[in-house]
Parts: C-alpha cells; sequence; structure tokens
C-alpha cells in the first residue's frame, strides 16, 4: 500500500496487455456489429417481395401458333419465344453440329429435360429465353434459308444486332462470335396440349 | 461622409477579427488563394483543372433543379423529362445544360489527365494527387453512367443492360451480383430508383469528398508547371518561391479569360447543338425505353467507347471485362511505371514523345471504334489499338529508365 503515495501511482503505468485486449474486443464487436448493420443495407438491395411476386409463372396458349411463327411473351421482364418449328427446321438442327460452339448442350443453359438437339420437351416446340448471352440485347429472328450479310449459308436462326451474334433455330450460338453461350431455355411445362407454363418444371414447381 | 466609411471599414474589420478568431476563414483564403504560390509559366493546358470545378458546379446547380420536375418511377420518367422540355419553362435549358455539361465535363478532365500525362505531374511527390485524380474520373463514369439511365429511353435502357450484365462475367457470383445490383430480374423500375438515388446524392458526395481530397493533396505538395521542376527548390529571403505568382489575383485573372472562352463554346452548343450532333445524347434515346424491343446498333456515349471498343476487342466475355477494368486501373501506376529523372515531356526523349503522341491517337482511334458497327476489320484495328494501349504501359519503365533526356533548366521558361 505504501506505493500508493509515490508519484508513479499518480501518473500509473499503461497496462498494455489489457489495453490491446480492450482494443481487440472493441475492434472485434465492432466490426461484427458493422456488419450486422450494414446487412439490411446490403440486402435492400435484393429483389422486393413485390419484384418476386410480379417474376411469377406466365401461361401461354399455343393452340393458335402455326409451324413457323414464333409468340414472344414477357417473363421476369425476359423476352421468351414460343417458336413453333417446320419439319424443315427441326431437320436441320442435326446439320449445323459442326458450326455450333456447342452443339450438344453440354453447358447449363437449359433444364434437363430440354438437354437434347431441339432443346425443348416436344422438337416442334422450342421455348427460349431470347435475350443474347453475350450482352442481353434481343436477336431478331431471321427464320428463311437465305444468304445473309454476315453468313453466305444462313439456314435460319436469331441474329444478335448488337455485337453479331448468331444462334440457330434450337437457340445454340455459332462459334467464333461474341456470345459463347447457347440463348436459355427456361424452366416450362405443358399443362396440356395447348397450354405452356413457363417458370414452372414439368415435375418440380415453381423456379 | 468620409469618416462614416472609415468607421465603417472600421466595424467590418473587428467583425473580420470576430469571425477568424471563431473559425479560420481569412487564413484559409491565404494559405489555399492569395498566398497559395503557383508556378508562374502555367500554359493553355492549366485552365482545365479550374474549368472542371466549373462544370461541376453547373452539373450541381442545373441537377438540383432538374430533381424538381424528374420522376425516377419506369411509368413516368420518360414523360417527365419530356415535361422538363416542352412543358417547364426554360426547362430545355436547364436541361440541356446538364447534358450538354456532362460531356464538358469528360472533355474537360480528359483534357487535364492529359496534361498531367505530358508534364509527368503524377511523379514524386504528386503521386497521391494523380491517385485521387484517377479516383474521380472513376466516379464520374459511374455518375455519368447512372445519370444517362435516368432518362429512361432506349438507349439508357439498353446500355444498362449492357453495362451491369458486364459484372455477370463475374465467376461465381456474377449472376447473383446482376440481380442484387438490378434489384429485379431484368432493368426494372427498382433498378431506375436505385440509380437516381446514386446520381443525386451518393456518388456527388464521393465526388466532392474527392475533389476537396485532390486540392488538398495538390496545395501541399504544390503545382507542377510546363517544366517540371520543383518552384519550392528556390526561394527568396521571405520564403516565397521565385518562380511562384499567388493563384489570386494572377491565377483567377487568368481562369476566368479561359471560362470565357470555354463558355463560349459550350454556349455554342448548348443552343445550336445540344445532342452533339448524336454523340452527347444520342438519337435512340429520344424513344422511351421497350425491354422487348433492342436498338439496332447499341453504342455508349461517347466518353466510354474507348474502353467500350477494348471490350470488344476481346472474344471471351470474361477477358473482356477484365481488359476493359485494367486499361482504367493502370492508370492507377502511372507513378511507379515512369522511371524518368524528368517530369516533363520538353526534357524527356523522343521515345517519350513518340510514345506519348501515339497513345493519344490510340485514344482517339479506340473511341471512334467504340462508336462503330463492329465489322471484322473494325474488330480487327480494335484489337491493334487495344495492343497498343497496353504497349504504352508496359513500354514505359523500359523506354523512361533507359532514354537519354535533355538536361532541365534551374528556373522555368516561358
Amino acid at each position: 500500500m505504501s506505493k500508493s503515495a509515490t508519484s508513479e501511482s499518480i501518473q500509473p503505468q499503461t497496462d498494455t496487455g489489457r489495453r490491446n485486449l480492450l482494443l481487440g474486443v472493441t475492434g472485434v464487436l465492432g466490426a461484427a456489429g458493422t456488419g450486422f448493420v450494414a446487412w439490411p443495407f446490403i440486402a435492400s438491395w435484393k429483389p422486393s417481395a413485390k419484384a418476386k411476386t410480379v417474376g411469377a409463372p406466365v401461361e401461354v396458349s399455343i393452340a393458335d401458333l402455326q409451324p413457323g411463327q414464333m409468340a414472344r411473351v414477357q417473363w421476369r421482364g425476359q423476352a421468351i419465344g414460343i417458336l413453333r418449328r417446320t419439319d424443315r427446321m427441326i431437320e436441320d438442327l442435326d446439320r449445323l453440329t459442326d458450326r455450333l460452339a456447342d452443339p450438344d448442350s453440354s453447358q447449363d443453359q437449359q433444364p434437363q429435360y430440354a438437354e437434347n438437339t431441339y432443346r425443348s420437351i416436344k422438337p416442334e416446340y422450342l421455348i427460349l429465353n431470347i435475350h443474347c448471352t453475350h450482352l442481353g440485347c434481343v436477336p431478331e429472328m431471321l427464320p428463311e434459308v437465305e444468304p445473309q450479310v454476315f453468313d453466305d449459308d444462313w439456314r435460319g436462326g436469331f441474329y444478335c444486332p448488337c455485337h453479331k451474334s448468331a444462334f440457330d433455330l434450337a437457340g445454340r450460338v455459332y462459334a467464333g462470335k461474341p456470345a459463347q453461350l447457347n440463348l436459355e431455355v427456361p424452366p416450362y411445362s405443358f399443362l396440356d396440349d395447348d397450354r405452356i407454363l413457363i417458370g414452372v418444371d414439368p415435375e418440380q414447381g415453381v423456379s | 461622409m468620409a469618416k462614416a466609411a472609415s468607421m465603417l471599414s472600421k466595424n467590418a474589420d473587428a467583425f473580420g477579427q470576430w469571425v477568424d478568431k471563431r473559425i479560420p476563414i481569412s487564413s484559409f483564403w491565404k494559405e489555399h488563394i492569395s498566398e497559395y504560390y503557383a508556378p508562374k509559366n502555367f500554359n493553355i493546358m492549366y485552365f482545365f483543372g479550374s474549368l472542371a470545378l466549373l462544370v461541376l458546379v453547373n452539373q450541381i446547380v442545373t441537377g438540383i433543379f432538374l430533381t424538381m420536375h424528374y420522376k425516377p418511377d419506369a411509368a413516368l420518367a420518360f414523360g417527365s423529362v419530356e415535361y422538363i422540355m416542352r412543358d417547364v419553362e426554360w426547362g430545355w435549358l436547364i436541361r440541356y445544360m446538364h447534358s450538354t455539361g456532362a460531356s464538358a465535363f469528360f472533355i474537360v478532365v480528359y483534357l487535364h489527365m492529359f496534361r498531367a500525362l505530358m508534364y509527368g505531374s503524377y511523379q514524386k511527390p504528386r503521386e497521391l494527387v494523380w491517385i485521387l485524380g484517377v479516383l474521380i474520373y472513376l466516379v464520374l463514369m459511374a455518375e455519368a453512367f447512372v445519370g444517362y439511365v435516368l432518362p429512361w429511353g432506349q438507349m439508357s435502357y439498353w446500355g444498362a443492360q449492357v453495362i451491369v450484365s458486364l459484372f455477370g462475367a463475374i465467376p461465381y457470383v456474377g449472376d447473383a451480383l446482376v440481380e442484387w445490383i438490378r434489384g429485379d430480374y431484368y432493368i426494372a423500375d427498382a433498378t431506375l430508383n436505385r440509380f437516381f438515388a446514386l446520381h443525386v446524392i451518393a456518388l456527388p458526395l464521393a465526388l466532392l469528398a474527392l475533389v476537396v481530397l485532390h486540392l488538398a493533396a495538390l496545395h501541399e505538395v504544390g503545382s507542377n508547371n510546363p517544366d517540371g521542376i520543383e518552384i519550392k527548390a528556390n526561394k527568396d529571403a521571405d520564403g516565397i518561391p521565385r518562380d511562384g505568382i499567388p493563384f489570386h489575383p494572377y491565377y483567377t485573372v487568368k481562369d476566368i479569360f479561359g471560362v470565357g472562352i470555354f463558355l463560349l463554346l459550350f454556349a455554342f452548343i448548348l443552343f445550336y447543338a445540344p445532342d452533339g450532333g448524336g454523340y452527347f445524347l444520342e438519337k435512340d434515346n429520344f424513344a422511351a425505353s421497350d425491354p422487348l424491343v433492342t436498338p439496332e446498333h447499341i453504342v455508349p456515349v461517347w466518353y466510354f467507347t474507348p474502353y467500350y471498343a477494348i471490350l470488344r476487342a476481346i472474344p471471351d466475355k470474361l477477358l473482356g471485362v477484365v481488359a476493359m477494368g485494367a486499361a482504367i486501373f493502370v492508370l492507377f501506376l502511372m507513378p511507379w511505371l515512369d522511371r524518368s529523372k524528368v517530369r516533363s515531356i520538353r526534357y524527356k526523349g523522343l521515345g517519350s514523345k513518340i510514345m506519348l503522341t501515339v497513345f493519344a491517337i490510340c485514344f482517339i482511334r479506340l473511341g471512334m471504334l467504340g462508336t462503330a458497327e463492329g465489322t471484322p476489320a473494325e474488330t480487327l484495328e480494335s484489337r491493334v489499338w487495344t495492343f497498343v494501349y497496353f504497349a504504352f504501359f508496359a513500354l514505359m519503365p523500359v523506354v523512361t529508365s533507359m532514354e537519354n533526356t535533355k538536361p532541365v533548366p534551374e528556373r522555368v521558361t516561358t
């Protein structure tokens, strides 16, 4: 107790161990707290409940669709094309293999049930998200077999005006184009022969 | 009468002193304006710093008035801009001052940056002045991008679509990141609304803070000059650089002259070609946005096109985005890439002079290619210039450390 009278105890030595512990604990807890407080602000940028609701499945009637005709609908703000292919179009799909980047659809750009040459459940009907996989523009459909400025041997397909990517009538991308992935096939299912539900897998329900 | 006047000035003095004891206004004025000694040999290239400040003020003032009429709502935005243009009194003028101001901002900033490259203004001890400047340029690009989305025309919409989807190229988190930025499954009202918040609050605050830091760093180390020599190395008995003159009144007067010339050109574009021939405001942006119809030819506004050309030159999406990012981030390295003993291009060797000239041509040519349609020949040319762009930075340490420089004068020349 006699120590308390000395000048040293009036200006006590810094207990650096204690100070570092307090600094460390304050720092860690402060960082954790900042993280918790930041989360609501970061999460507020995620699609809202309303946006999710609006993103609900879309039902399309295909009863009136003629061969060679494509209907367009919007699902989650994306342009979705429903193309009823002619026999010629279906037969051509096998012939283009060596000009395509991913003819067998090995990249994960379609649900499992569309992992075939036609990239669809029924060969006749192609359901396609027609936003270019390069930077999201909407390619034009040029269905006829005729020479184009960008391709002398054009067999019909989609051509993107933004960056010149080209896709065949199954949405498979031609090799050597800015886009490297096939057009995406959205989840869809047939309600019956005349009605398609976009946004719902055949068995799994809403995606 | 004379007595009353002297009383008044005495009172004014007393008031000044009263304020100064409480907030250091007059010492701040002295330090940064009336007794900030800048080299006496500034030339025409030294107008663009103060002009950038002028344009910043223009953007803030016109921007504040635009927010009074603009509606950041996907259903109303395009109409509200047309309303400003047609129905709000003088609305067209305020809007065109803002949109032309955006392009003017980049013209002025690009010339300001070129000045720094010419005279080595990024070299020691001005590394942080340069780095803060590049940060300002980055924030300015973000500000301009989100601002261009607000009129919600076709080019606003599809430009946003293209730029936002660039983030999708990032492995693993890309898709989630894009959805987070958009706040929806596509570019939608949520996107517009948050871009508005960023454009009018978050990014301007960041910009102003960076401008303050940029000037604080500049005034700490002092301005460079066309000779690239340190005026602080030669001071008179009072500690004032012999080659320095007070910023006020000498450079305030000079800058006001520059402002006059600038406003003449600015007003000419404002009144006779407010869309800048389709370069300042693209023609497609006078049509309302339509998520189902892509314009035939999507190009960003001119000030982004050099980087856009680099993006398009590279056939791989991820590598394209990486190259575009690298093209901007390599600017941060300038202070350490330049190994020259001298700062100014006046005293550097022939190699540096050729490189800087080629780089300027390269940047302009990439900008032109970025607006082009992208034929195979154009793509090939873009690749060549992309290579040249990066070669400028890669070769700089070699060229600047090997070349013969000219002797630097003791005092600034005119």
